[in-house]
């Protein structure tokens, strides 16, 4: 199976009273390409900050307590040398009242601290992972102009600047229109090709994530499923992840 | 105009004038990106009960309230990271302790109140040399801390993005609200309490009409805060008006200007 890029021991997650992640064992291989499904408050977005080595619950709200262990490329993720990661948040906490242009935005990724003035150095390079993602005309836009797809990819082309060993998005498709998913897909597999990084990426369109990824993570607050696609995608694994869904074609759309 | 000059009184206004309206307008672009202008409002009345403290206790005002604003700045910030209440929330309950303790604190003074209206509306004529020296020591602080600038502007960009690159923003949240508590009470001398939070504010609001990065915000709202703040002071010198409302009235004629011409 060769090495792993994360591994989970027990992994829970609890929020006061509400547990929203337990029993999270996983193995996923370097250079596998997950995307992960499940329903609206099913814990997807507080694994990735679980993996990012955020404190899930961003301090607020009271505790949030972390059980069990994660382990990205064998080391605790707050371990982890922040260039190996890449990470493209969910597009509701997008600012765009931030006075920016995507060119900084992106040369943010690659100095971890947001650029006075851009050195031709950098300017290449952030200009080439805008070039990579089909951008390159929006580098002096200022954020406040971008559609929400122009902006996604920007902040695609944000987290691939520092050339990361794991990718991660949290519904990057979202709002994003079929082509631009299309897109979206041949931009993630053009870069794994290149880099051999690993990809987990939450996704609610299933139908394309079953033709893309290498593996498919079922999630309801616990694995139901961690397969190839046509595996974990099966009618009882889709229905214990959703609840009762009818037929896998008319299965419910979540938001 | 150049025999003003001369006067020493004048020249230290001029001084705590312009360093006071560097500094606040800096910190003012960080303010109005993290919508904050509220902190400003509930510091300066965290100024108001310290200022008031340290006259009842007859030593320079300046020494008792930067600890007691900047102590109210951190518990603002502890108490909003603690718990799920709004930020508005948090700092309305603050303000109101500070303004009653600072009411309670004045009637607690028999008598002469005269100097206490200096500190409420701003008056030119009382920047001590203790004031004085105080700002121009905030003023070599921030100077050592513009390296931070990139560190503060990335997570004031995405919080969560800088959280995953390890900044502190813990940290940044309580030094940058400890920072705001002493450049508002600084600023009580300058601008008076009543206007301090127009005074954060304003130069950076004006800026960000006019600016498309965040690096010519910052440097736009400076300019506009130390222009004003002189321009500011010369009139009320010549025109005998308190000086705070005559900066910020000509710091809001600015941002209408920058509103028409934003439109074009
Ligand atoms: N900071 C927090 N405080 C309390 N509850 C939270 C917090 N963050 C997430 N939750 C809860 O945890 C559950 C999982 O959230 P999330 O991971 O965002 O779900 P998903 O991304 O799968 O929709 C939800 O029920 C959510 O309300
Ligand atoms: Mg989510």
């Amino acid at each position: 199976m060769g090495a792993l890029a994360v591994q989970t021991y027990d992994l829970g997650v609890r929020f006061g009273d509400f547990q929203a992640l337990y029993g999270i064992n996983l193995e996923i291989p370097q250079g596998s390409f997950v995307a992960i499904v499940g329903p609206n408050g099913a814990g997807k977005s507080t694994l990735l900050k679980v993996l990012l080595g955020l404190d899930p619950g961003n301090l607020r709200d009271g505790e949030a307590r972390l059980v069990g262990r994660a382990e990205v490329f064998g080391q605790a993720p707050k371990a982890l040398p922040a260039s190996w990661v890449g990470y493209v948040p969910q597009v509701k906490s997008f600012d765009r009242s931030f006075p920016a242009l995507a060119l900084e935005v992106v040369v943010s990724g690659l100095r971890r601290a947001w650029p006075f003035s851009i050195g031709p150095r950098e300017r290449e390079v952030a200009l080439a992972a805008l070039a990579q993602v089909g951008a390159a005309h929006l580098a002096e836009r200022p954020l406040g102009r971008l559609s929400g797809g122009e902006l996604q990819r920007v902040y695609l082309a944000r987290s691939l600047v520092r050339q990361p060993k794991l990718l991660m998005l949290d519904e990057p498709a979202t709002g994003v229109d079929v082509v631009g998913e299309a897109d979206l897909y041949r931009h993630l597999e053009a870069y794994q090709r290149q880099s051999g990084a690993t990809i987990l990426m939450i996704t609610h369109d299933w139908e394309a994530a079953s033709h893309h990824a290498s593996h498919v993570l079922l999630l309801n607050r616990t694995v139901i499923a961690f397969d190839p696609p046509g595996l974990a995608l099966r009618h009882e694994c889709l229905s214990r992840a959703f609840g009762h869904v009818g037929h896998a074609h008319d299965a419910p759309v979540i938001r | 105009m150049l025999e003003a000059l001369q006067l020493p009184f004048i020249q230290r206004a001029l001084i705590a004038g312009v360093l006071v309206g560097a500094i606040a307008s800096y910190l003012g672009v960080f303010i109005v990106q993290r919508r904050l202008s509220f902190l400003g409002d509930g510091l300066a009345h965290a100024a108001f009960a310290g200022v008031a403290l340290g006259l009842l206790l007859g030593t320079q005002p300046v020494y008792v309230a930067v600890p007691f604003a900047v102590a109210v700045a951190l518990a603002i910030t502890w108490v909003r990271e603690r718990t799920s209440l709004g930020e508005d929330t948090t700092i309305g309950v603050f303000f109101a302790f500070s303004v009653a303790l600072g009411v309670l604190l004045m009637s607690m003074r028999q008598g002469y109140t005269a100097d206490a209206l200096s500190y409420i509306f701003g008056s030119i004529l009382t920047v001590t040399w203790p004031d004085l020296w105080a700002v121009v020591l905030l003023g070599v602080l921030m100077f050592l801390l513009l390296p931070l600038w990139g560190r503060w502007a990335y997570a004031t960009f995405e919080r969560e993005l800088a959280l995953a690159d390890r900044l502190p923003v813990l940290r940044q949240d309580y030094l940058l609200a400890a920072l705001i508590a002493v450049v508002t009470v600084m600023s009580v001398k300058v601008v008076g309490i009543v206007l301090i939070a127009a005074f954060l504010v304003i130069p950076a609001a004006t800026s960000r009409m006019l600016s498309p990065t965040f690096a010519r915000m910052t440097l736009w709202a400076v300019l506009i805060g130390v222009m004003t703040s002189l321009l500011g002071l010369f009139l009320s010198y010549y025109l005998d008006t308190p000086s705070g409302a005559t900066i910020v009235l000509i710091q809001v004629a600015l941002f209408l200007l920058a509103l028409l011409l934003r439109q074009k």
